[in-house]
């Protein structure tokens, strides 16, 4: 909301001089967000003078009209000659007094003017529109001043043209409806600088006749519960808004429009009462504010014809052909809410939200009917969203409007309108007024100072919850006066019976009354004291397991990449998964960012490799990345969650009942490497990642999350969308915790991905907490060394032939690494030769050889036993 | 000297001359002093020192001599013996000190060369500084609770106070699933509420994580980015005891002379609440006040949804945006830095403690 300092000043007396800065804090200090605050008398630099025309000279030859002007600009010139200016507008005659920037001067966005030859002339200065000067739109000629401007050649032009304000642009937070107003604003600035507010909302106002201005049924008196209207007849339809009004309104960021719709929004703006002036010449009959039926239509002033919902509050005029009740329109099927046999009418207008075409004040219009009514602010809310027509007035309804003001809004409309447009003012007032009274609301007179740890005294607590318009009484029923709080206990009261003003619709609870004392009184005033937490319990065991895999991936060269989980349903036919594969049922998003992109991740790898091909798409070649995040698997056969209140905690079936609805979101770890892990140097040449490196990722990660290896097993797989010859599945304790791998070449392909790229993906949360490790039994004696390489068939695992040498070793076996894998014409057919190192040690003693020996043979005996694996040589 | 009375045979006994020891002294010093390497030096020492050795023979013909002058001579080829010992030792010294000078020399490299075959790894900053955050507040006993980011409609919003037609959930661009009831969370203030429901006060937590908003990537917004947060529940926790405490995040963040300012704001979650700013004396462009986070005290609304009495107990939260704070703490001009991957930009950040 934009809004100029005069205009606010006229309510509260602020201080003469009041700095930008000065301006910004105090509004900072009271919550008020400031986008901007812009002193218009520093937008235009240098002279920027009153001309008055003397001379107009076309000179022609050129593309379009060009003027040589000689103006008079009184002494400002230095000289007191006329000024020679040259202009290309044509919409002013001689005499006219025109605001001119003088040689010297810059306008707003920096547009430095000097004197010039241009079209053959000295041009020494220039004469100025609108736009130029920063003050509006309109740049379709320059600016004339109107005649009823009082200035001479000369004269400060800022004043005339209202750069002699401050506009301040600020933003209101969802629950201070009432500061969306130079009302609300001005009390704000009154209790920053504590000077006196004089409040428009309070002014006199007729009250209700018993004849109605215009006669009006409202049939839902919860979704608006009052209505009131008053009519001026006879008004000039030509008559202009007044200048100051524009001026207000342009500096408001409001379009002008003509004079009763810029009296509506004028007193939108100064009072937060948003209103709305109706053609009385377009209703037709009876007023009836009701609820749409389903089918309604209305073409709002935007020019969109709106289907209406039975939720939109519509004000309807029953006397136009076609209304609800039945007369056969397309309207007519649901009949009329609450209405019975009566007339529903037709919807005119979109209550609170935005009036229709048809009743609109027009440029013929000289009878005009002011509606100045109070709107549930849910309802308001609701229509406003479903139409996504968040209007000026819709915005203030939904935080909240001041019930009382619709008969001072009129008075002040009715007031005006007579003014400027002349007409008269009916005598009738019509009030349908079924506001509840403000809820009292009962606080520990000590809380603020308990919520805050400071120590307020009780007449300070009173004192600001008064400033703000609040009635304040001490809790045995005495009012509390400003001045003495007869009746008190000598210790203060124990509690205060607060009655929150009509424009304070947010205050309804004791922390709303806290947080206005603490406000007022100062955050700034709150001490810094750090609480001392009770012993917790430190990281939990997964959130260890996290940092450690991370960390140890992070230090063996991949970098963490966190991808945005949104995902296209295509992705799953590039990775190749089955038709049937359970990863292809993803969580949908209802209003997804990109509607190619609807779903929301089953895998991290899709994702990651998303952020792969960006890295490679940047012109890395060698990259490794890892990522540890959430999947998003739905449950079967779950519907929407059991509502549950907010009044009171949900038991814990409840909880869970709904919890349970959630997509299962486990912890997961990816990673990728492309191009080469080690790259060429000067020492040779590099490595390219490939199978190997994302299967050794698996185990990295799995000894990070302290799982021994004697508890995993490795094993070929086939598993989309990893390359079926070259995927190896993880188990641990013989539950499967992921896949490693290279990845298909025709995912790859289908990725636009370079070719062996290797890929790991494991699920953290299905991995066993970590045992404590129990430390090794360290020998002394000497090791025996033996190497041993089996001949046996090419497709035994590497893996299970060292587990079967492990085992048929037996305890004297400390370590056993295969050093060697060969493969030779001369070793046989789809044999292959697989070389160990083992090393033997005793706890208790040097092992003789015999007993090494012993030891080996039992090792490949056990191969061969499962193998048929041969000593290779032997 | 002269033997030629002595009733000797002068042949036998010559190389007991002194002037012949003295000459096999000096040939052996001037042989030693023109070997540059151990094995030539080796070679001589046998020469001079070995059993055919002028010294070695001198020491046989001492047994030819009258015993009277035994002594004598034996003296003499000690001595003779000694000098040539010492000379081929100074001279093994040195050329072993040589030639070690010269391996040494041999075995110069370029140490400039680069060895990078090991490309380095990194971690986002965006998990280095939640993790951060949360060992600070781990350190004071808080707890580091976690919740799932498709949340329910009632955690994410119900039980914090924003009802279904809340301004605030229009504010909150939030994004709905395609079945009702469930979200992805827009805040992380939902793991408060799960949180409260989970457990008894005293409560101590800070949650870290990913939270998501329709906002189109761009230099300034995320559609998906990280808050951390903080709650305490407890008796007689006061707002004092908020500022307390991100008084202390400050200055554990950005040193000592860092420190907070509020501004009153609203949050449905929290009553009162506040904006609070930091003074970041390490700004690129000068020490100022940069936006942080919101905080207030909880709502005693959201603490009887969660089935705590706020008659016994208050509490406060706060949260910030971690990508907001890695920007103005390392300067970063762009959100699309954080969020698209780029290697460049997270290796610059390497792996911290």
């Amino acid at each position: 909301m934009r809004i100029p300092l005069s205009w606010l000043r006229e309510y509260v007396d602020l201080p003469a001089e009041l700095s930008p800065e000065e301006l910004d804090q105090a509004l900072v200090n009271l919550g008020i967000e400031v986008e901007s605050i812009v002193d218009l008398r520093t937008t235009v630099t240098g002279s920027l003078v009153v001309g008055e025309v003397l001379e107009i000279e076309e000179l022609t030859g050129f593309k379009k009209p060009i003027r040589f002007c000689r103006v008079d600009v009184g002494a400002a010139n230095g000289s007191g000659e006329p000024q020679e200016i040259v202009c290309g507008a044509t919409n002013f005659v001689v005499g006219d007094r025109v605001v001119v920037i003088l040689p010297g001067g810059v306008l707003p966005g920096g547009f430095a003017i000097g004197a010039r030859k241009t079209y053959g002339r000295n041009s020494n200065g220039m004469i100025c529109s609108v736009r130029e000067l920063g003050i509006g739109d309109d740049h379709d000629g320059i600016l004339v001043l109107p005649e009823d401007v009082p200035a001479k050649p000369g004269d400060d032009a800022r004043p005339l043209v209202g750069l002699d304000d401050v506009i301040v642009e600020v933003e209101i937070t969802p629950d201070r409806g009432y500061a969306l107003s130079v009302r609300g604003l001005a009390r704000e600035l009154s209790h920053a600088f504590e000077v006196p507010f004089r409040d428009p909302g309070l002014a006199p106002a007729t009250g209700a006749t018993a004849e109605p201005a215009y006669p009006v049924r409202v049939l839902d008196t919860v979704g608006c519960d009052r209505f009131a209207a008053r009519v001026v007849r006879g008004i000039d339809p030509a008559a202009e808004s007044p200048k100051w009004m524009r001026q207000r309104l342009t500096h408001a960021g409001i379009r002008t429009i003509s004079l009763p719709v810029d009296i509506t929004n004028y007193l939108m703006v100064e009072l937060g009462q948003p209103m709305h002036a109706f053609d009385l010449a377009a209703l037709r009959g009876e007023l009836v504010v009701r609820r749409a039926v389903p089918g309604e239509r209305l073409t709002t002033l935007d020019g969109v014809d709106r289907a209406l919902d039975p939720e939109d509050l519509v004000i309807c005029d029953a006397g136009l052909p076609g209304g609800a009740s039945g007369n056969g329109g397309t309207a007519g099927d649901g009949g009329v809410p609450n209405g019975g046999a009566s007339n529903g009418g037709v919807p005119i207008s979109l209550a609170a939200v935005m009036g229709g075409e048809t009743s609109e004040v027009a440029d013929s219009t000289t009878d005009v009917l002011f509606e100045a009514a109070h709107w549930d602010p849910v309802v308001v809310g609701r229509t406003a969203r479903r139409h996504r027509l968040f209007s000026e007035a819709a915005k203030r309804w939904e935080r909240g409007v001041d019930p009382a003001l619709p008969l001072v809004a009129l008075e002040r409309a009715v007031e005006l309108l007579t003014t400027y447009g002349g007409g008269t003012a009916g005598a009738e007032v019509l009030d349908i007024d079924h506001v509840r009274p403000a809820q009292r609301i009962v606080i520990e007179a000590d809380l603020p100072a308990r919520r805050a740890g400071v120590a307020y005294e009780p007449e300070r607590t009173i004192a600001l919850l008064e400033r703000v318009g609040c009635a304040v009484a001490i809790g045995d029923g005495r009012t509390a006066t400003g001045n003495g709080h007869g009746g008190r206990h000598a210790s203060g009261p124990d509690t205060l019976v607060v009655t929150p003003p009509s424009w304070r619709p947010d205050l309804t609870d004791p922390a709303d009354l806290v947080e206005e004392v603490i406000r007022l009184d100062g955050y700034d005033k709150v001490p810094s004291v750090l609480p001392v937490a009770p012993p917790g319990r430190g990281l939990t065991p997964e959130q260890r397991r996290r940092r450690s895999v991370s960390r140890t991936l992070a230090e063996n060269g991949y970098v963490e990449a966190l991808s945005p989980p949104f995902v296209a349903p295509e992705l799953f036919d590039r990775l190749g998964l089955p038709a049937d594969d359970p990863r292809r049922n993803a969580v949908r998003l209802a209003n997804p960012l990109a509607d190619t992109e609807p779903l929301m991740r089953t895998m991290l790898l899709g994702t990651l490799l998303g952020t792969l091909r960006r890295n490679l798409g940047r012109g890395h070649r060698d990259v490794a990345l890892y990522e540890i995040g959430m999947v998003f698997l739905p449950r079967p056969h779950t519907g929407a969650p059991p509502a549950m209140g907010v009044d009171h905690r949900p038991s814990d079936e409840e909880f869970r009942a709904a919890d349970a609805v959630l997509p299962d979101q486990p912890w997961r770890v990816a990673a990728v490497l492309s191009g080469e892990v080690e790259p060429a140097g000067w020492w040779g040449a590099g490595r390219p990642a490939g199978w190997a490196d994302a299967v050794e990722a698996g185990r990295m990660v799995l000894a990070a999350a302290g799982i021994a290896g004697d508890r995993i097993v490795v094993r070929q797989t086939a598993y989309a969308p990893w390359h079926p010859g070259r995927c190896a599945e993880f188990r641990v304790d013989d539950v499967l915790v992921g896949h490693a791998g290279e990845l298909h070449p025709a995912a790859l392909a289908a990725l636009d991905l370079p070719a062996r790229t290797s890929a790991l993906e494991l699920d953290l949360d299905a991995l066993p907490p970590a045992p404590v490790v129990p430390a090794p039994q360290i020998s002394g004696y000497p090791p025996a060394l033996i190497d041993v390489a089996l001949v046996l068939d090419a497709d035994v695992p590497a893996d299970e032939v060292r587990r079967a040498l492990a085992e048929g070793a037996g305890e004297l076996l400390e370590s056993i690494r295969l050093f060697d894998v060969y493969e030779a014409e001369q070793l046989g057919r789809g044999r292959r030769s697989l070389a160990y190192k083992l090393v033997f040690r005793a706890p208790d003693r040097t092992l003789t050889g015999e007993e090494a020996v012993a030891a080996r043979d039992a090792a490949v005996a056990e191969a061969a036993r499962r193998f048929g694996a041969v000593l290779r040589g032997a | 000297m002269t033997y030629r009375n002595d009733p000797y045979d002068p042949k036998q006994v010559a190389l007991l001359d002194p002037a012949a020891l003295a000459a096999a002294v000096a040939d052996a010093t001037a042989a030693f002093e023109a070997a540059t390497d151990p094995d030539g030096l080796a070679e001589l020492r046998r020469q001079h020192l070995g059993d055919r050795a002028p010294v070695s023979l001198a020491r046989r013909e001492i047994g030819a001599l009258p015993p009277a002058a035994k002594s004598d001579a034996g003296k003499r080829v000690n001595e003779a013996r000694r000098s040539i010992e010492s000379a081929h030792a100074e001279r093994l010294a040195v050329v072993q000190a040589a030639q070690a000078e010269r391996i040494l020399a041999e075995e110069r490299v370029d140490v400039t060369l680069p060895y990078d075959r090991r490309p380095r790894g990194a971690r986002h900053p965006i998990s280095t500084l939640a993790e951060r955050i949360g060992d600070l507040f781990v350190g004071m006993g808080y707890e580091i609770a976690e919740g799932p980011e498709i949340e329910l409609e009632w955690t994410n919003f119900d039980a914090l106070n924003i009802p279904p037609d809340h301004p605030a959930r229009g504010t909150m661009d939030t994004f709905y699933l395609d079945v009702p009831g469930m979200v992805l969370r827009t805040h992380t203030s939902p793991v408060q509420a799960r949180t409260m429901l989970a457990r008894k006060p005293p409560i101590y937590v800070v949650c870290p994580g990913r939270v998501y908003r329709t906002d189109e990537l761009d230099a300034t917004h995320s559609p998906v980015f990280h808050q951390v947060e903080g709650l305490v529940v407890d008796e007689g926790i006061t707002m004092a005891h908020l500022r307390g405490t991100l008084d202390h995040l400050a200055k554990a963040m950005f040193g000592a002379e860092a420190r907070t300012r509020w501004r009153p704001h609203y949050f449905p979650f929290t009553e009162p609440s506040g904006e609070f700013d930091v003074w970041f004396a390490q700004h690129r462009d000068g020490p100022r006040w940069v936006e942080w986070g919101g905080c207030g005290m909880v709502n005693p609304r959201v603490l009887r949804a969660c089935g705590i009495d706020p008659d016994v107990y208050s509490g406060f939260a706060f949260g910030m945006g971690i990508e907001r704070t890695l920007m103005f703490r390392h300067g970063i001009g762009d959100m699309r830095d954080m969020a698209e991957g780029d290697v460049r930009f997270t290796r610059a950040f390497g792996v911290e403690v």
